[in-house]
């Protein structure tokens, strides 16, 4: 049971990941992107294929993740941000089904439906983190959720962060303020694209293997979901939202039901949550973060 | 490639198109009054299908095929219309219709939530299995000068044209349509008109979600019934809904027949891979996207402050 509580620990790390990547581009910058799963995806082959075909550590493909799952942000970004509207719903929407349709069809790089085993465990100064045993795994995954969440929090108080707030609130506004609105908008988009790019590194180290069934929508359901539960724009209540999410969606085990509850029960919960907030919380169960600027500008 | 070869790809561009044109109409009708994508119409289709399914089943019994098993078909399709026109109504009331003056994003993620449930609710209520949706007739394909057509294609074309010139004849013929029109102009005015607004997007929802019920229906005969149906369908007719300019009706028929046509040429000439067929819509997105945004039929929209 406690062990069944570390999983949902390390997951909530994982989700909390794309989850910060998330609420850049939904909760500050009013985008909305259906496919942390794609690149959460398109990281965790990154990681998958260089440790098991040319022997790369772990912290090598890392970057590497993160730097391709931005240049496939920027590949669907560029065209559909500039354009006023949705039309990147739509897009990241069509992705994500790319990606998996990719992964299960390229049988020479990603071995298909099969998907890859035998990815090498992370070392750390030669100790070896075994993902089995958990609890290293769950500090170094802590350690890199409070590294991002720590950068995120100063990029929102950034010129970055205030420009964001200022395109999501009013665009026309914002671009006769001499904010370049494309520009910030792809910056966001990629950037939290190659945070769910890291977190895919991370889920390929914990679980050993990959395969394109891991990747579906309802992740990318679940990510928004975390975001709007906790709060748009506020990056505590982002994790807050992964880790609620993740229990609900491990209820059924923990509580020991599953002869009960449907498998589809989360998905369906999921899908209210979504409703429901929208009509009688919209701001989350946080809500949005106020940021105080001090007499001198910014801290 | 020979001459008869090119007119059986065009011929099974041309119903797969005349399918992806049905939806695609739901699409653009409600972006065009509310200006916001309808994540859920995919599954209403989807809930169509099922309900189509059902009912034909029901009606057919064990009739052998004939002009009996023709008549409960269309009866089908009639009662899914309609209960899905029900469902689409309900959606709007409950789940966007609160959200009229909320951010721009709030509808757009309820509209992801409905989604979810439909697909996931049937899932749970009718299993993960796909249905096979039974031919109503002889599906015997004929041969005319060399091009193999079956009556299903047939059948295809006949409905999807009779419905869009239908849905043609009522927007721009009838008081409805008219208030429609207006709505989609400029909502605010048109209620001054005395435009009864809350009625025109209730009566957008019902007409687009019926169409979604008859696509529904046709794509099941070739393609089997299942919960998760309407992802990819959806995602497609709402392709064809921008190539052809959002919100425009004539745009949606023409850029779901041209979407149908461009993925069966793409398969069947340009040799990309079967497993591969579904990423030529997304290139024709982004293709169109780059280089003519407002869609092949649509007016550039200047926006006002």
């Amino acid at each position: 049971m406690f062990n069944f509580f570390l999983l949902i620990l390390i997951y909530t790390g994982i989700y909390a990941l794309m989850a910060l990547g998330q609420n850049v581009i939904t909760g500050y910058g009013g985008m909305l992107s259906l496919t942390q799963a794609g690149f959460f995806a398109i990281g965790s082959y990154a990681t998958a294929i260089l440790a098991t075909r040319l022997g790369w550590s772990f912290w090598a493909t890392l970057p590497v993740a993160a730097i391709l799952s931005a240049f496939f942000g920027l590949l669907i970004g560029l065209p559909t941000l500039r354009l006023k509207g949705d039309y990147l719903a739509i897009a990241t929407l069509g992705f994500g089904e790319i990606v998996r349709n990719v992964l299960n069809n390229w049988d020479s790089l990603t071995n298909g439906p099969m998907g890859i085993q035998k990815i090498p465990m992370i070392t750390v100064f030669g100790f070896v983190v075994n993902p089995y045993t958990k609890y290293a795994f769950l500090a170094m995954l802590f350690i890199a959720v409070f590294i991002a969440y720590l950068l995120f929090q100063r990029l929102a108080r950034s010129r970055m962060g205030r420009a964001l707030t200022a395109v999501r609130e009013d665009e026309i506004a914002a671009q006769s303020m001499g904010i370049n609105i494309t520009k910030y908008k792809v910056y966001a988009f990629i950037l939290g694209a190659s945070v769910a790019g890291v977190a895919g590194s991370f889920q390929a180290a914990f679980t050993l293997s990959v395969s394109p069934g891991t990747y579906t929508f309802m992740v990318s359901v679940m990510v928004l979901c975390m975001v709007v539960l906790g709060g748009m724009g506020n990056f505590k209540a982002s994790i807050l939202g992964a880790f609620i999410i993740q229990l609900i969606s491990y209820l059924p085990q923990l509580t020991g039901l599953t002869a009960i509850i449907p498998p589809q029960f989360k998905q369906i919960l999921f899908g209210l949550i979504l409703v429901i907030m929208m009509i009688w919380r919209p701001q989350g169960l946080l809500g949005r973060e106020r940021i105080k600027y001090s007499k001198g500008g910014t801290r | 490639m020979g001459i008869a070869e090119f007119f059986q790809h065009l011929m099974n561009g041309l119903t797969l198109g005349g399918i992806y044109a049905l939806i695609a109409l739901g699409y653009t009708m409600v972006y065009g009054i509310l200006k916001f994508i309808n994540f859920a119409h995919g599954d209403v289709l989807m809930a169509g299908a099922f309900i189509g399914l059902f009912v034909f089943d029901w009606l057919r019994g064990s009739a052998p095929l004939g002009a009996w098993t023709i008549i409960a078909f269309f009866l089908a399709m009639v009662v899914s219309m309609a209960v899905s026109a029900l469902l689409g109504m309900f959606i709007e009331r409950v789940a966007y219709k609160p959200l009229r003056t909320a951010t721009r994003l709030a509808p757009l993620l309820s509209a992801i939530g409905v989604s979810f449930i439909l697909s996931n609710g049937a899932a749970w209520a009718f299993g993960t299995r796909s249905r096979k949706f039974n031919y109503p007739f002889d599906n015997t394909p004929i041969t005319i000068a060399q091009v193999v057509i079956t009556p299903h294609q047939i059948l295809i074309l006949a409905v999807s044209l009779v419905m869009m010139i239908a849905l043609k004849l009522f927007v721009d013929r009838t008081r409805m349509g008219k208030a429609m029109r207006a709505t989609s102009l400029d909502q605010p005015t048109a209620m001054l008109m005395g435009v009864n607004v809350n009625k025109v997007i209730s009566m957008t929802f019902a007409i687009g979600s019926a169409l979604a019920a008859v696509g529904g229906i046709l794509i099941a005969l070739d393609f089997k019934v299942y919960a998760s149906m309407g992802t990819m369908t959806g995602l497609k007719a709402f392709v064809a809904a921008v190539v052809g300019g959002i919100g425009n009706i004539s745009g949606a028929m023409f850029g779901g027949i041209l979407l149908g046509v461009l993925e069966t040429f793409g398969v069947a000439i340009f040799g990309i891979p079967t497993g591969l067929k579904d990423t030529i819509a997304f290139g024709v997105l982004i293709l169109i996207l780059l280089i003519r945004p407002e869609g092949l039929l649509g007016k550039v929209e200047k926006e006002k402050v």
